[in-house]
């Protein structure tokens, strides 16, 4: 994907967020550091400039609720999660990059239930490349990126030097 | 009858002043004249000395034996065949056992089991009884048992007036007294050198002037009662001072060195390993440059291990709680050849060899240190340039501790000769 | 991106580089965020065990621990000294052993003597936590004094850092010093000579004896406690003695700067070194560092026990 059809995909997802909700004012666009958070800012921009509402976003961190810690080689930082509370009878969007096996959305999930109950959950990907492993299905997707386990899907966007874009490796 | 000869190495003996490659040759046990050779009849046992020093036995005047009483940390057989594995003929061992020796009987008991060591091993009674530093031991009947000094080593009297008696009493029997240099006060629970590192680490400080003052102490009291106080492991620049002064005005003191106490700093503590506590403690550089000073200048006269064995299992705990003392016969001669001879070059080997025979002859008064004919035939070869490596599990002693394992030297003894007889060879 | 955490255990402030304590700051401010939350607790040391193994007496801390530890799912054991086998004569190494034994993933160590933490770590498989060591190093202490400093003021780099009190027997003042001077402040001690030796100029820092002296420039000052149980005789003449040349009284407080914080790492001898009111004013954050205590220590759990052995 090129900047142009991030840009499209990323639009398209607002559009489809407008629609899927209703009651705007009390959805929450909840980014995973790094690449979700700079995604569900620009998710926000577009529904401000379709609908002129400011939803709210916010950074949900799933580091300190991954479920693998001591057997990565590297230990994933943390960074502090931050939400507009409460969030009862709220919507929360779990906002990524790339959906892959499913297991940071289930530790995201986890992170938004230890800051209250909200009235339902979503999720956006900007990329969902398949391989899921746990019963996780997203419910605005920018493409549907077919790939195998030995590729690597790299994401780049907001950088200051180079143009958004979305592309596999071979590893 | 039995004669073997030692040919063509460089015989050192510096109570004769002699220096120069010959023959040696052993009868019976006893330093026997060349010309006697010819009417051998068989002829002796040959041993090719070439590149290597002839030297007389060596002596360690500060060894700690740990027998009777503690014998899982050495025993008198054990630490006598490190000593000959050093290169010792001849060793003193201090009266921190348990009994303490500071009665005839344990004299007797250590003399008893010392006969079966394969090198001489002298006794020290201590100077207190208990080594409490309350009341006299009976200083000569100790001497009577066989004692070659007293000393509380492990301890120090801080009563200066019982100090004093001890001296003078001890001039009156004819035994010299060593003394640790410890006021407990100034040291109080102190672990390691006061200064940078102690405060580094927050490890209790053993300050310098804690050793000072009773150097000082030693000092005038042996000036009070014209009579000899050693100094056992002097360790700081200011005993070095006080010392040269002393020495300077025909003040009967004498000081003595270990090999760690030139060989590290305090710097070492950084690791917390129990291994370079040792007490007095390991000291700053400026120290160690005073010593060997000290030694280059003849202040410092002896030198000595200190040789501390303890288990395993008593060193592997907290430092603080951890027993003081490292092993260091097996290593001493070899630091020495290296630091003084081959690396600073502070003394010859001529020198380093009187340090370790004539002087503490002469101090404690033994028919020893000599290749003079007549003498027993206790002898060490040297050789002053093999290089090799520290291995703590090879050693001859009951105990491992040794912060020395693994270390590069260069010089060591390769063939230790007691009575004529050969105690060990590498 | 390369690796900022690779170490299994903390031993103390004087081996870290300031790259690593700045990154352990930078994780505790995640950590303080799930303080904040409806569900105060993470999963991420679920399954491991903890060993809260305690020496030396001490309340606060062990709590703080304790906390950090059940706020990241780890399983939780303590034990003291007057529980242990320590005092039925079992070397340290044994016990500590016979916790690993035990499985314990991560051991937070309090003890007297310096150089305990090292000893186990050198020994052990799992994470070693120092606690305190006798007058070596308080690293999380002093982590939490500096998190203090840098969430109130922003930064540490050029401030002016007052070290008052009992430094010589003071692990939390060394590891302070440690920690602050890798960080660029400008570290001033304050206390009386016989606890206060010149010989830790070569540390990097200033010594004063007048504390008058020091007051009116520093951006924070940081009080240590007056140990009756070490105070000797021999130190110092006595309390009232200290209170009147090193107490910082409602007279003296006068003397700082407005912006200026004052810390304690507690337990408090009010009136001794502090006055009540000005432990209770304004400017004090004592009770911030409690709360800091929390995060850096959940940071430093999650560092040193997360990380794959």
């Amino acid at each position: 994907m090129d900047a142009e059809a991030i840009r499209r995909a990323l639009q398209r997802i607002a559009h489809e967020i407008i629609e899927g909700n209703p009651q705007l004012s009390k959805v929450v666009l909840a980014g995973i550091p790094s690449r979700g958070v700079e995604i569900a800012q620009r998710i926000a921009a577009f529904i401000h400039r379709i609908e002129n509402i400011d939803i709210e976003t916010g950074v949900i961190d799933v580091a300190m609720h991954r479920d693998d810690v001591g057997t990565r080689p590297e230990l994933p930082v943390v960074r502090a999660s931050k939400l507009p509370l409460p969030l009862e009878e709220r919507t929360v969007i779990i906002v990524d990059d790339v959906l892959y096996t499913g297991r940071t959305v289930r530790a995201a999930m986890d992170a938004i239930n230890s800051f209250g109950r909200p009235a339902r959950i979503q999720l956006a990907a900007l990329v969902d490349r398949g391989h899921r492993e746990l019963p996780i299905r997203p419910d605005y997707v920018g493409k549907n990126l077919p790939t195998s386990a030995a590729e690597k899907v790299r994401v780049r966007i907001g950088s200051a030097k180079e143009p958004d874009g979305v592309w596999v490796e071979r590893t | 009858m039995s004669a073997t000869i030692i040919r063509n190495g460089r015989v050192i003996d510096p109570a004769n002043k002699r220096d120069e490659i010959a023959d040696l040759l052993i009868v019976d046990g006893k330093i026997t004249p060349l010309s006697q050779l010819s009417t051998l009849n068989p002829q002796p046992d040959e041993i090719d000395a070439s590149n290597l020093i002839v030297c007389p036995g060596l002596i360690d005047m500060h060894v700690h034996l740990r027998e009777p009483g503690f014998g899982h940390k050495e025993t008198i057989d054990s630490g006598a065949r490190a000593a000959a594995a050093g290169g010792f003929t001849t060793i003193v061992c201090m009266p921190n056992t348990s009994p303490v020796a500071d009665n005839p009987s344990t004299i007797a008991w250590i003399r008893n089991r010392a006969a079966g060591a394969c090198v001489n091993v002298l006794p020290t009674g201590a100077i207190s009884k208990g080594l409490a530093g309350e009341e006299l031991a009976p200083i000569g009947s100790l001497a009577q048992a066989g004692v070659v000094a007293i000393t509380d080593d492990g301890h120090c009297v801080q009563n200066h007036e019982l100090m004093r008696r001890a001296v003078e009493y001890a001039r009156m029997v004819g035994v010299p007294v060593l003394d640790e240099c410890r006021d407990y006060n100034l040291v109080g629970s102190g672990v390691v050198n006061e200064g940078y590192w102690s405060t580094l680490l927050g490890l209790p400080g053993w300050p310098a002037v804690g050793e000072e003052v009773i150097v000082m102490r030693n000092i005038l009291l042996a000036e009070l009662c014209d009579h000899q106080v050693h100094c056992l492991h002097l360790t700081t620049a200011g005993s070095v001072r006080l010392l040269r002064e002393a020495r300077g005005r025909g003040v009967k003191i004498s000081g003595e060195v270990c090999p760690h106490h030139i060989a590290l700093t305090d710097e070492a503590i950084q690791s917390f390993d129990t291994n370079y506590k040792m007490n007095p403690p390991l000291r700053a550089q400026v120290d160690v440059d005073a010593l060997l000073e000290g030694i280059a200048d003849g202040t410092l006269s002896v030198l000595a291990s200190d040789h501390a064995p303890h288990a395993d299992f008593e060193k592997e705990v907290e430092f603080d709680t951890a027993p003081f003392g490292i092993i260091g016969l097996e290593t001493e001669l070899s630091l020495f050849l290296h630091l003084l001879v081959h690396k600073h070059r502070k003394i010859d080997i001529v020198r380093l060899i009187e340090m370790y025979t004539v002087e503490p002859a002469k101090l404690l008064k033994l028919d020893a240190g000599t290749l003079s004919v007549g003498a027993s035939a206790d002898v060490t070869l040297l050789d002053l340039d093999l290089e090799w490596t520290v291995r703590a599990d090879e050693f001859q002693s009951a105990s491992r501790n040794s912060p020395f394992d693994g270390r590069k030297l260069k010089g060591r003894a390769v063939r230790t000769i007691v009575g004529g007889k050969t105690v060990w060879r590498l | 991106m390369k690796q900022r955490w690779n170490r299994k255990d903390l031993l103390g402030l004087r081996e870290l580089s300031a790259e690593e304590i700045t990154f352990i700051l930078e994780t505790a401010d995640a950590f303080k965020e799930v303080g904040t939350r409806e569900i105060k607790k993470v999963p991420a040391l679920r399954g491991k065990t903890l060993v809260n193994f305690f020496v030396e007496p001490s309340t606060r801390t062990r709590t703080s621990f304790e906390l950090a530890a059940v706020r990241l799912s780890a399983d939780v054991i303590n034990i003291s000294a007057s529980a242990s086998s320590l005092a039925k004569g079992e070397t340290l190494k044994d016990t500590a052993r016979n916790l690993e034994a035990l499985h314990a993933d991560i051991l937070v160590l309090r003890h007297s003597s310096a150089g305990a933490p090292q000893f186990l770590a050198q020994r052990l498989q799992a994470s070693v936590i120092n606690a305190g060591d006798g007058a070596h190093e308080h690293p999380t202490q002093a982590l939490l004094d500096l998190y203090t400093i840098r969430e109130k003021r922003g930064t540490i780099a050029g401030l002016h850092v007052a070290i008052i009190g009992d430094i010589l027997f003071s692990r939390v003042a060394r590891s302070n010093i440690f920690g602050l001077v890798k960080l660029g402040a400008r570290v001033t001690l304050v206390g009386p000579s016989t606890l206060v030796p010149r010989e830790f100029e070569k540390l990097g820092v200033e010594v004063s004896y007048k504390i008058d002296n020091v007051l009116p420039n520093a951006d924070v000052v940081n009080l240590l406690r007056i140990q009756h149980e070490r105070q000797r005789k021999e130190y110092f003449p006595g309390i009232g003695e200290y209170t009147r040349f090193f107490g910082l009284t409602k007279e003296r407080a006068k003397l700082l700067k407005p912006d200026c914080l004052i810390m304690h790492p507690g337990p408090i001898n009010r009136g001794v070194e502090i006055d009540s009111e000005v432990a209770d004013g304004l400017q004090s954050v004592i009770l911030d560092q409690v709360t800091n205590g929390l995060a850096v220590r959940m940071a430093v759990l999650y560092l040193c026990g997360g990380i794959a052995t």
